[in-house]
């Protein structure tokens, strides 16, 4: 049995809209574990990115509990979890979101500033991971200069600056047509394999979950089935 | 850290180089009017200062009293109720070693067939007044003489009065002048002093302008004294006033005379100076004010157009801290730049006014003065400025929640 790393336990989230309150999750309970690739299905609205927003740090529960590692995450303030996602995860989005002034390698060393890397090693692994990802001739391109699967190569160097325990991809290839897609998806299981990385990835697309381990189905913010795509563990 | 922050602002503010350069204009015209008013408030008290330094610290002047002192030339802003029996009184305090009047008066003043109306002075007929007048105005004559004994038709005149055009043609020593229609030969023409009073005078014998300009004979505008080596000028200067006082039966506090040192003349001036600097300062400041106005509204439209970019760097690691700085850094160079563009300008304008007043009003009293505290201080006002107005606007942006900002479009 592997390690768990971050553990969800009956978290609820509710957001005032107007005079309406949203229920997004509503008692989600799920436990990711150490160096798996979890894919997380459900259809609009059954609160898939909310949960990953809060696997990522990104967002509090109203209601529940969230530990990663040894931190609960519903006790911290705001800093703390900005250091927590600076040093623990990587975000790739399905808007690749680079920042339009900065050039690739830029984009890349970005993480690493907010961690007080140094200059001269920011630049040097951030040269080395557009290596990996391929994009080694694309240095001083600004995004807008870099097609969409380009773009996305540089988002996935950039989630991986700061050597992230987990990476949480939220339709990575939503934006994609489904060649770069599947580009970037196989990048995403060379991570998992090689590299022996945590990944979460939320997708409404069946094909591309069957590239995980396991697959929770959500709908109205609970895990409503489970799917285990290998034996063992 | 810090460092990066500031690449970023630069990066920033050069991606958005309309915006930036609009927003900046406001600070530099602020910075550019405060700049050339202090550069030239200061060169002018500097200027000021240095006239009256050589006037040396032994010397002592006593006039009517009148509101605007030092308005006008001693003597000509009030109707004097100086005579010639308070010499007497002045002569008699202990520690005065010599004592010397003169007048000033406006006159008909023509060359040429021009006319122009100019003070006219006298010239103590006497040896030891005209000597302490002499050594109290500092005339030097850049050509020909001053006056002697026995002069009664002669005149000497300031030099702007000769060569900056005040008559379409220049006065040449030997020419004559006319001071209300009586002809005077002009026999020196003084060194430029500076003053552009004294570079505008006609200056001729205390008994010819008495009879000129039909003036009683005990009257006199301006006594100046000298007092003794070694002795407390403070002091003396008390005594004369002691003594005129008794001398007019008037109580203390309601004199209508007043004794004054060239210290006294120059901290008056300085402080009237000062004054006017502190009011135009304030307009100007007025202008900072709306140019850091500016520099808000630039930095709020800056945060609702990078939401989205403010939620990917909290989504890397950045602490709302990180942004506070990030958006602080980028109003304080907004705020730097324009103030650095605005120091040149200041300097480039009042260097021009010290020109244009040289040039067309013959005066060398309006010097320019660079300070480097000015140019510092400045800098980092400037600074400041950015990043004040960028205050509010920053704390906006840190305090975004990183995934509403991410879900922003």
């Amino acid at each position: 049995m592997r390690k768990s790393i971050i553990k969800l336990e009956n978290v609820w989230k509710i957001y005032r809209m107007g005079n309406v309150e949203v229920n997004a999750l509503q008692g989600l309970t799920l436990d990711v574990k150490e160096g798996e690739f979890l894919a997380i299905m459900g259809p609009s609205g059954s609160g898939k990115s909310t949960a990953v927003n809060m696997i990522g740090c990104l967002d509090v529960p109203t209601k529940g509990k969230i530990r990663l590692d040894s931190y609960d995450i519903s006790k911290l303030d705001e800093s703390e979890l900005a250091q927590i996602r600076g040093k623990k995860i990587g975000f790739i989005f399905q808007q690749f979101n680079l920042i339009p002034t900065l050039t690739a390698l830029e984009n890349i060393m970005l993480p690493m500033i907010f961690q007080g890397v140094s200059e001269r090693e920011r630049i040097n692994r951030a040269a080395k991971l557009l290596e990996l990802v391929g994009l080694g001739d694309r240095i001083s391109h600004k995004p807008t200069e870099l097609s969409g699967g380009q773009q996305q190569r540089v988002a996935i160097a950039r989630a991986l600056a700061n050597n992230p325990e987990v990476v949480i991809a939220d339709e990575p290839t939503g934006n994609l047509d489904s060649k770069t897609g599947a580009n970037v998806l196989s990048f995403l299981q060379k991570l998992h394999d090689t590299e022996n990385k945590t990944i979460v990835m939320v997708t409404h697309d069946a094909n591309l979950a069957k590239v995980a381990e396991r697959t929770e189905f959500l709908k109205d913010g609970r895990i409503v089935k489970s799917l285990n795509n290998k034996i063992g563990d | 850290m810090i460092k990066d922050y500031f690449k970023v602002g630069i990066s920033n503010l050069l991606h958005r180089k309309m915006r930036s350069w609009l927003t900046m204009v406001g600070i530099f015209i602020g910075i550019a009017a405060v700049v050339g008013l202090i550069s030239l408030g200061q060169g002018m008290k500097e200027a000021i200062g240095n006239v009256f330094l050589n006037i040396g610290a032994d010397k002592l002047v006593i006039q009517a009293k009148s509101g605007l002192q030092f308005a006008g030339p001693p003597g000509s802003s009030a109707a004097s109720n100086l005579t010639t029996h308070d010499m007497d009184v002045i002569r008699r305090v202990k520690g005065v070693d010599k004592v010397g009047a003169r007048l000033i008066k406006p006159a008909k003043i023509e060359f040429n067939n021009e006319v122009k109306f100019y003070f006219a002075a006298s010239m103590p007929d006497d040896e030891e007044g005209r000597e302490l007048i002499t050594e109290v105005n500092r005339y030097e004559p850049e050509a020909g003489r001053l006056l002697k004994k026995g002069d009664k038709f002669e005149a000497f005149i300031g030099n702007n009065v000769a060569n900056k055009g005040l008559f379409k043609k220049k006065i040449e020593l030997g020419n004559k002048i006319k001071i209300n229609d009586v002809e005077f030969k002009v026999v020196g023409i003084l060194k430029k002093s500076g003053n552009p009073q004294q570079d505008r005078v006609v200056i001729v014998p205390e008994d010819t302008l008495r009879e000129v300009l039909k003036i009683d004979k005990k009257k006199v505008d301006v006594i100046a004294v000298n007092v003794q080596k070694g002795v407390d000028v403070n002091k003396v200067a008390e005594d004369i006033e002691k003594a005129m006082r008794r001398d007019r039966d008037l109580e203390l506090g309601k004199e209508d005379f007043q004794v004054s040192t060239p210290q006294q003349i120059l901290e008056v001036l300085d402080t009237i100076l000062t004054m006017v600097e502190i009011v135009l300062i304030g307009i100007a400041a007025i202008s900072l004010v709306v140019g850091g106005i500016g520099i808000a509204n630039t930095m709020y439209t800056s945060v609702i157009e990078r939401t989205k970019e403010i939620g990917v760097m909290k989504s890397v690691g950045a602490q709302n801290k990180d942004i506070l700085l990030i958006f602080l850094i980028e109003s304080g160079l907004l705020g730097l730049a324009g103030g650095a563009i605005g120091i040149a300008l200041g300097i480039g304008l009042s260097k021009l006014v010290e020109f244009a007043a040289f040039k067309f009003l013959g005066t060398s009293l309006i010097k320019a003065f660079f300070p480097w505290y000015l140019i510092v201080g400045a800098l980092l006002f400037s600074f400041l400025i950015g990043t004040m107005s960028g205050l509010l606007p920053a704390r906006q942006a840190a305090s975004l929640k990183p995934v509403d900002a991410l879900r922003y479009e």
